[in-house]
């Protein structure tokens, strides 16, 4: 392939791609590490037998481990059942103020998340209800609606609105046209969207630390863990955890929606 | 005989606007029927009133007899055929055609061969495994008749089924649509603003304008005697004669429609008989249009269009000439 670039461009763009994930790497690196107290660098040496004692001596993960699973499961659930519910009402009605709406289902999104948090903590105080993981789903939920709703709009955008009436008027009620015709059209966009949630859910810190109360999800002990560590590599054992978890998910979503955009764009 | 669909006063109204204003119409059994107007004049969502996607204000539908208002439309015996064929992309055509069945329960042998039978009938037999995105937009067309067919409608209704393919292809759906309403002697009824389509298609027309039905009637009848200015206008341009036009020159005083076909220009020696009526005016313009040539004549400040059969060359823009027409063929209509 040929590029018109400069050399010095292409450098400087090789800088930036370094920048932002040699970092990761160190991250890799350092689970490995026979040194446990610093990260000095280059490490003394090598083992893997942070992995072991992270799984067979550090019971303390397993709690946050469980409730960040949980969280984001739950939340994710919500968002797709949510999300889905808005993204068919406003690509459907056409009412006044509908753009205000939509604004307004993305706000929690575009909003920083301190401002979601301090909102949500004030909100709950007011209504006296005490943090459980329902209070950390409730804030995830915020923010995961948004990436399902749209996903899903942009694939509702895409289907033809004459296919329910069609399905409709081929004798199949609501339900049957759902489960038939919207709901395998929408699929991928749905797990793209899902998965999309479930990782941002799953590795979030700031709205979690305004609702969570003294539960701590692996994120927020990953952050007390470097803040008084014992053992550091295992933390980024843990970290490791997470970014298989997060990463995988963000990879899936992005070739399904990208064959998606390819099969509808077949059917014109 | 119970009618296919019955209007009783319909009436639609969306907000301020009456899509439909009153409309009462029976449409008979077996019967193409066209409804016939321009867009916005509510022909469409007539058609949208018998599938059930729309619900009157105001009056009651009846389908085969039994009472249809408040039917949602999967509880209706009607299938439709829409504009843009709205098929199912994520399935392939027999699965297309097969659909209607399979909500019904028909085992998936049994739809499987009917939904094939269906595809014969349309002429697209061995097309059962491919996607709709493969095929032409004449294929879609067909595919979509097969899966409103096979359903075995009582009345299937057709809107604008025609209007997105080419003009040859168009006019061979149109003898096939009519082969295939009579070999299967269901009920069509088939919303057009092409009024060619209509007359050409339809045992019946109706005339829409502004929510209302205007005339209805066999196609010649429509297209010989229009009752009003906007039918003589719609169908076919006819010239309109205002009734000072028409007395002057020995017509009746009153809105009168002459179709351009009927008037001749008199050349060299030919003389004007005792039934004809005769006019002078000036040629503004002569359009060759191939087997027919189109003059346009103004007389008195009244502009009226004549086909001739074919070119004439003595003719020229700017020449005065005299035209005459046939008595009978002046058509008063009941309002301006």
């Amino acid at each position: 392939m040929r590029s018109d670039a400069g050399w010095g461009l292409k450098l400087g763009a090789a800088a930036g791609l370094l920048f932002l994930h040699l970092p990761l790497l160190l991250i890799f690196l350092y689970a490995f590490t026979t040194e446990e107290k610093s990260f000095q660098f280059p490490p003394p040496g090598l083992t893997i037998k942070w992995f072991v004692t992270a799984w067979f001596e550090r019971p303390d993960i397993w709690g946050p481990l469980y409730l960040s699973i949980k969280v984001a499961a739950i939340a994710t659930v919500l968002a797709l059942i949510f999300g889905t519910l808005a993204a068919a009402a406003l690509s459907r009605a056409k009412f006044y103020g509908k753009d205000s709406l939509s604004l307004l289902f993305i706000l929690p999104i575009a909003l920083p998340g301190i401002i979601t948090g301090i909102a949500l903590r004030s909100a709950f105080d007011i209504m006296n209800l005490p943090f459980s993981t329902w209070t950390i789903v409730l804030g995830h939920a915020t923010f995961c609606i948004v990436v399902v709703y749209n996903n899903v709009l942009a694939r509702f955008r895409r289907i033809n609105s004459y296919m329910v009436e069609a399905s409709m008027d081929l004798g199949a009620d609501g339900f049957q046209t759902f489960r038939y015709v919207v709901l395998p059209q929408i699929a991928s966009a749905l797990l793209a969207g899902g998965m999309l949630a479930f990782a941002l859910s799953f590795d979030e810190v700031i709205v979690t630390t305004f609702t969570a109360g003294q539960q701590s999800t692996l994120p927020i002990w990953m952050l007390q863990e470097l803040i008084r560590p014992r053992q550091r590599p295992v933390t980024n054992v843990v970290a490791i955890i997470v970014i298989a978890v997060t990463f995988i998910p963000i990879l899936c979503a992005y070739y399904l929606t990208r064959e998606g955009e390819h099969t509808g764009g077949g059917g014109k | 005989m119970t009618h296919a669909v019955s209007f009783q006063n319909v009436t639609r109204h969306f907000g301020q606007t009456r899509a439909v204003d009153d409309v009462t119409i029976d449409i008979a059994q077996g019967e193409f029927f066209a409804m016939l107007g321009p867009s916005g004049s509510g022909k469409t969502t007539c058609l949208r009133l018998i599938a059930g996607f729309e619900q009157p204000t105001s009056g009651t539908i009846s389908i085969f007899g039994e009472e249809a208002t408040g039917l949602p439309p999967y509880k209706r015996n009607v299938n439709t055929v829409f504009q843009d064929y709205a098929l199912f992309p994520h399935m392939t055509v027999g699965e297309n055609v097969a659909y209607g069945l399979m909500i019904k329960g028909v085992a998936r042998g049994e739809r499987e061969a009917s939904a094939k039978q269906a595809l014969d009938m349309v002429k697209l037999s061995g097309f059962d495994q491919r996607r709709p995105a493969q095929l032409s937009g004449g294929q879609r067309q067909r595919v979509a008749l097969a899966r409103a067919l096979v359903n075995e409608p009582k009345v299937l209704l057709l809107d604008e089924p025609l209007g997105a393919l080419d003009l040859k292809l168009r006019e061979q759906m149109q003898e096939e649509l009519k082969h295939l309403q009579r070999q299967l002697g269901i009920t069509f009824v088939f919303v057009t603003h092409d009024q060619g389509e209509a007359l050409s298609m339809a045992d019946r027309v109706a005339i829409f304008n502004e929510g209302k039905i205007v005339q209805a009637g066999p196609p010649s009848e429509i297209y010989e005697r229009p009752r009003s200015r906007f039918v003589a206008d719609f169908v076919g341009s006819s010239n309109v004669m205002s009734p000072e036009f028409s007395k002057a020159h020995g017509g009746p005083e009153a809105w009168v429609s002459l179709r351009p076909e009927k008037i001749n220009i008199l050349t060299g020696d030919q003389k004007v008989v005792s039934n004809q009526f005769n006019a002078e005016g000036r040629i503004t313009a002569i359009h060759y249009q191939g087997a027919m040539t189109r003059v346009v004549i103004e007389a008195n400040g009244t502009r009226l269009s004549a086909t001739l059969p074919a070119a004439s060359k003595t003719l020229a823009e700017g020449q005065t000439v005299r035209f005459i027409w046939a008595k009978d063929a002046i058509v008063e209509m009941e309002k301006a």
